[in-house]
């Protein structure tokens, strides 16, 4: 798969309230910014993966296309890296030659709810929302390896200070890490600030071959390499931490991207809630399990000091929740070097990782 | 005061919830490798062509972790708040979520329980507490 197949164009939206529009205005706006970016026409599009958005078919009528490859994926945010893996399989395999994979959601606008929707498995008991799936692991995490809510105020704090230099950020006042303290619990131990922020936008992105990318306006994005594991054997929270998946996943990735884990520079990191980066860490191998909260703590995932710079747009913690969407279209411009006072310098290699039960990771290389 | 989350009721569960009704906690076995496992599905995720039978649990187990609602969701725990919910680990195998009765500051990783039963709306739901209180 190494190196077979490109991004060429990423477009967004702005982030915000916008019942003006809906899930396929957001979707449209963004793929014409994509379609822009990448220097190609519509006509050039003939695969399309939908996110989020009610109906394919429609979507494709409103911009004019007729693919000859086309699929809609599951809501959940775990399906961004399925969506751009299943794009590069299509590509790579010849099915489709440009594929653009388009996300709207309107869910702040709609007052769509994270928890209390009926049927849920574990209602009768008040079990309800991922914020709490993810405060039920990390107190297991506290317990098991001594970690703190500070560490996760530390991710929090680092992402915001990264959003305060992005202007499609939602949140972007700096907050401390005692004003961190202060905030309000939602499902102890989680607190206001360790929860993404719902809201309107839209996210495309265009793929394609690494010949068609050769006459286009923007330098291609490698998709270098991806791995990913499903884990669907807890109906409960995990109890792992999704440790063994994301250890098969780092297992892989490096070697089909064909460089180290040493050579990455920028990591975007499905932050969900604060704990995902933490588990993320660890299991992709930055540090050893358990050790998460030391090794944040002296800023290595802080641009311009860390390491390792992670989430530079801000993440779903406070540039907006578009579920890996806009994270991995940080990745490509980060990779491209156009993001000015928050860029990388001298980035080449960025990561994509996202701990969930389809645990995945993607490298994306400049050259 | 408003009602209580009721909880699906489907093919699979419904000997779960009837067994409540009678203060039993069941879940099913797998006859090949003698795993139990829950919620109730139709068939063992572990040899999904053996058959299974319904077991009784002793009802107890372990608190592997609990977290704390602030945050309303469900009008029937709004004057419940702050409750609790925890991921217990039966004896028997399975994991769960679900309350600990009392107070959410006596609550602990590894601590014993067993089950009790709360009238909840229309079912009885199994939650728990200390395996020591009476």
């Amino acid at each position: 798969m190494r190196d077979k197949v490109c991004v060429v164009g990423v477009g967004n939206t702005r982030y915000g309230n916008f019942p003006e529009t809906d899930s396929y205005g957001l979707g449209a706006q963004a793929l014409v910014a994509a379609v822009e970016d990448a220097g190609l026409s519509f006509k050039d599009i003939d695969g399309l993966i939908v996110n989020r958005i009610p109906s394919y078919e429609r979507f494709a009528q409103m911009v004019g296309i007729n693919p000859q490859f086309c699929l809609p994926t599951d809501m959940a945010g775990r399906f961004a890296s399925v969506s751009l893996t299943i794009a590069a399989q299509a590509v790579a395999s010849g099915a489709a030659e440009t594929v653009a994979l388009v996300y709207g959601n309107n869910g702040r606008s709609k007052r769509m709810l994270y928890g209390g929707a009926e049927g849920g498995q574990w209602n009768p008991w008040g079990m309800t929302s991922p914020g709490a799936t993810h405060a039920m692991m990390w107190r297991m995490h506290m317990d098991r390896f001594g970690t703190t809510t500070d560490d996760l105020g530390r991710v929090a704090s680092t992402f915001r200070q990264h959003a305060s230099m992005n202007a499609d950020a939602v949140m972007r006042t700096p907050f401390t890490l005692e004003d961190y303290r202060q905030a309000r619990p939602i499902c102890e131990p989680l607190r206001l600030l360790d929860y993404c922020l719902i809201n309107d936008g839209g996210v495309a992105w265009i793929v394609t071959t690494p010949e068609r990318a050769k006459d286009l306006r923007k330098p291609p994005v490698y998709v270098s390499g991806y791995a990913q594991r499903d884990v669907f054997d807890q109906a409960t929270p995990r109890d792992d931490f999704w440790y063994p998946a994301l250890q098969e996943v780092a297992g892989e990735v490096y070697d089909r991207a064909g460089i180290g884990r040493d050579e990455i520079d920028g990591l975007m990191i499905y932050d969900n809630f604060t704990p995902t980066v933490l588990f993320t860490l660890e299991g992709l191998g930055f540090c050893p399990q358990g050790e998460s909260g030391n090794f944040i703590k002296d800023g290595i995932l802080e641009l311009g000091k860390g390491r390792l710079p992670a989430n530079t747009n801000g993440g779903h913690l406070s540039e907006s929740y578009m579920q890996g969407w806009a994270l991995i279209a940080e990745a490509v411009r980060q990779a491209r070097g156009e993001c000015g006072d928050r860029q990388i310098e001298g980035a080449r290699a960025i990561q994509y990782a996202c701990a969930a039960n389809i645990a995945s990771s993607i490298i994306f290389r400049r050259d | 005061m408003a009602d209580m989350p009721q909880p699906a009721i489907d093919p699979w569960n419904k000997p779960f919830w009837d067994a409540c009704e009678q203060e039993k906690l069941v879940v099913q076995r797998c006859g090949e490798t003698g795993k139990a496992w829950f919620p109730p599905s139709p068939v063992s995720p572990y040899a999904p062509a053996a058959e299974w039978d319904w077991m009784e649990c002793s009802g107890e187990g372990e608190v592997l972790s609990w977290v704390v609602f602030h945050q309303k969701y469900f009008a029937g725990f709004a004057e419940r708040l702050p409750y609790n919910c925890a991921l217990i680990k039966l004896d028997e195998g399975p994991l769960l979520v679900s309350n600990i009765d009392g107070s959410n500051d006596a609550i602990s990783i590894g601590q014993k329980v067993r089950v009790l039963f709360e009238r909840r709306g229309d079912v009885n739901v199994p939650i728990f507490t200390a395996a020591g209180r009476s």
